[in-house]
């Protein structure tokens, strides 16, 4: 068995139909646990009071608008190279799933940035590059409704994904590249000593989870939707042709 | 049950309001298209059928 089988629309269908009962429940569980514990049992942290519980929101939203643009390069460069259509299709589907985690990221951070930073918005270069990684994800969606023949509308945002891999990356990164601005390094670590309390960890790695989840849930769903919508097309233009 | 948000409540019932909202919206958005699409689709190959 090979993971290409999966290009195969009819295939796709099928895996998927039994998947999304799965995906679904683990996403909705996931979110429920995870919500409701760094909501209403975690404690204050000191230095930033009860404004610490918005990290349940904002680093989930965050980190899958930096790895959805991934998965868009990865899906992207298969159908350059290898023009499986359900891998573009997926990339389409990806695409506005992603701009609403940037914009959640952008907002939470901005309502989080008024009370401990003194300000809504302030030019620094993660919140710079994640905005810029917002109108990538803008510019993306209008180019493919833009384009009527979907091959050319694939390769194009194809291309616009590989230029925009520079900006998820400089997103990741940011902090690290220029040791200046308001944000503050990673929240998370694999080294014990600058990794979050477990008290906040546990917590938060669930909402991770849930929100991983809830991407392959709608991200199959869409995927889904693109594939019936593709076919819908080749039928009434068969139609007319008839 | 409220847990004691002090001077951060707008900040943090904000940001959670501000998620579950956009999240509702886009779920809410997937599943209407999704629907529109399959409808659309189911008619079409039921005319085709019907027309040979």
């Amino acid at each position: 068995m090979s993971i290409w089988e999966y290009a195969n629309p009819k295939k796709f269908m099928q895996t998927s139909s039994w998947a999304l009962p799965f995906v679904t429940v683990g996403a909705v569980g996931c979110l429920a646990v995870g919500l409701f514990w760094g909501f209403f049992l975690t404690p204050e942290a000191t230095n930033f009071g009860s404004t610490v519980k918005v990290i349940y929101v904002h680093v989930p939203s965050a980190m899958m608008a930096i790895n959805i643009w991934v998965m868009m390069l990865v899906t992207s460069l298969i159908w350059l190279i290898r023009r499986h259509h359900v891998s573009a299709l997926a990339a389409k589907a990806a695409a506005p799933i992603g701009m609403v985690m940037t914009l959640i990221a952008l907002i939470t951070g901005a309502i989080w940035g008024q009370p401990m930073w003194g300000t809504w918005w302030e030019w620094d270069p993660r919140l710079t590059s994640f905005l810029i990684l917002f109108l990538f994800y803008l510019g993306y969606m209008a180019l493919w409704e833009a384009i009527d023949n979907p091959d050319t509308a694939a390769d194009l945002t194809g291309v616009l994904c590989l230029v925009g891999s520079v900006f998820a990356l400089l997103s990741r990164y940011a902090v690290n590249f220029w040791n200046q601005g308001l944000h503050q390094g990673a929240t998370l670590s694999l080294d014990k000593q600058e990794n979050i309390s477990d008290v906040y960890w546990f917590p938060l790695l669930l909402c991770i989870a849930g929100f991983v989840l809830l991407f392959v849930t709608l991200l199959l769903l869409r995927t889904r939707t693109e594939i019936r919508a593709r076919r819908l097309k080749a039928l009434e233009q068969r139609e007319r042709m008839a | 049950m409220m847990p004691e948000l002090g001077k951060y409540t707008v900040t943090v019932m904000g940001s959670y309001i501000a998620t579950i909202a956009l999240l509702a919206v886009l779920v809410a958005l997937t599943l209407w298209k999704g629907a529109r699409v399959k409808r659309a689709l189911d008619a079409q190959e039921e005319r085709m059928k019907k027309n040979g």
